[in-house]
């Protein structure tokens, strides 16, 4: 415990990983490297022990921009009247095919 | 904007601001808390106390199991216990960076831990004597860490939630590998069997406590249930516990050392005994049998580790000055 105080924290890196499937990389966690190749070598370690992907990407958390959580309303109510982007909006007569 | 805080345990249902209100309005409609958003001190407070708890017992856990590695019975098992030891690592690591989410940093965990200030789960102060110690930690404590956990992958926090969620698929490996020891010895000559029902007779008392102290003395019970970072009280999880191990233990022909212990037709529940819990709270305390022990062994593998970490920044800080030297030329 001598050395937390006057060695700088290791900086955090957001972990994602791609499944097998075909599927986007998705975020799994982080955790805290000195460089890339050391959070690399850590998220294969720490998020990969059980098949979980075949790709894994690290980011600097702190090169996330994330949008406020205050501007929620702001941002996502209007899309929530529009109801007719969805294919559900639509009435389709009984009997109709493959529409 | 956290000017507007209220103290525990009335936080959760003082509507003093729009803040307050819209994050009451959240956990009643189940909706996650997430690490950006506005909470009550007291609820940050907690959560970072229930969660650093957490992880620092899923690192302490590897202690007792690490112990018997180098003398598991077959090269099959070690592999096997060395992954479980790698899983608790990666569970601290988890429930760490969910914890750091709150505001705290890993190094401050760290030295809360070494320090002796922060606690972590009771059950890793009692030692590993025999192998089916190992078996019986995984049968009992990660049993009961499974029962403890799941409902808490529902819980209002997002961050914890989630690594709960990981927690959980990697949790059942555990119990199962552990039930297959006990089975395999209380299946074996008479002396392996002797050796199963001793390692229960130690383990079942420290495994019914580990879900803290009965619901009539536990101080956090009523606001984290509000706050539902805390879904099940104490004595509702201990209740499933015994419910679910008993039949579980019948069917390894041992016996659960306790006289109480008997299924009441009447609740569907078995009805059992009440633990010693002045010894839970000497062990809380730091008096059982290996608290010196096992903080002893995290600061010297803190200590012994030093270098690593000073040759990875080193490492690092190197290749990024080489790195702004060619990037210049």
């Amino acid at each position: 415990m001598s050395d937390s105080s006057d060695r700088a924290a290791w900086p955090l890196w957001e972990v994602f990983v791609r499944s097998g499937h075909g599927l986007s990389h998705k975020h799994v966690g982080s955790l805290h490297a000195t460089d890339a190749t050391m959070a690399l070598q850590n998220a294969r370690d720490v998020y990969t022990r059980r098949n979980e992907g075949v790709s894994v990407w690290v980011v600097k958390s702190s090169d996330v921009v994330a949008s406020d959580p205050s501007d929620r309303e702001l941002l996502f109510a209007p899309a929530r009247d529009k109801t007719f982007r969805h294919p559900t909006y639509y009435t389709v007569p009984e009997g109709v095919k493959h529409l | 904007m956290y000017t507007q805080l209220v103290d525990a345990p009335e936080g959760a249902s003082e509507a003093s601001s729009p803040e307050q209100a819209t994050f009451d309005d959240k956990i009643d409609r189940s909706i996650t808390i997430e690490a950006n958003d506005w909470m009550p001190e007291a609820y940050r407070k907690t959560l970072l106390r229930q969660i650093s708890q957490h992880a620092h017992s899923e690192i302490v856990g590897m202690l007792p199991e690490g112990n018997w590695i180098s003398r598991a019975p077959s090269l099959e098992r070690k592999l096997i216990l060395m992954a479980k030891v790698q899983d608790e690592a990666g569970h601290g690591l988890y429930l760490y960076s969910a914890a750091e989410t709150l505001g705290t940093s890993r190094d401050e965990m760290t030295e809360a831990l070494l320090s002796g200030r922060a606690k972590y789960s009771s059950i890793f102060n009692y030692p590993t004597l025999t192998w089916a110690d190992v078996g019986t930690i995984g049968w009992l404590v990660d049993g009961a860490a499974i029962i403890n956990q799941i409902p808490l992958t529902r819980c209002s926090y997002g961050p914890y939630a989630r690594a709960l969620v990981r927690v959980c698929k990697e949790e059942s490996f555990h119990q199962r590998q552990g039930f297959e020891i006990v089975s395999t010895l209380a299946n074996g000559s008479p002396e392996q069997r002797a050796m199963a029902q001793d390692a229960l007779d130690r383990w079942w008392w420290p495994s019914v406590m580990m879900f803290g102290p009965p619901d009539s003395e536990s101080q956090h019970n009523e606001t984290s249930m509000r706050w539902k970072i805390k879904l099940f009280s104490n004595d509702e999880l201990r209740q499933k516990f015994v419910d679910q191990t008993v039949p579980q233990a019948d069917t390894l022909g041992l016996r659960i050392p306790d006289p109480e212990l008997r299924f009441n037709a009447e609740t569907g529940h078995y009805d059992f005994g009440t633990p010693d819990w002045q010894e839970f709270y000497d062990v809380v305390r730091g008096n059982g049998p290996c608290n010196r022990d096992r903080l002893r062994s995290r600061r010297e593998a803190h200590d012994d580790g030093a270098w690593v970490r000073d040759a990875a920044t080193a490492h690092a800080e190197k290749r990024a000055a080489r790195d702004s030297i060619s990037s210049a030329a």
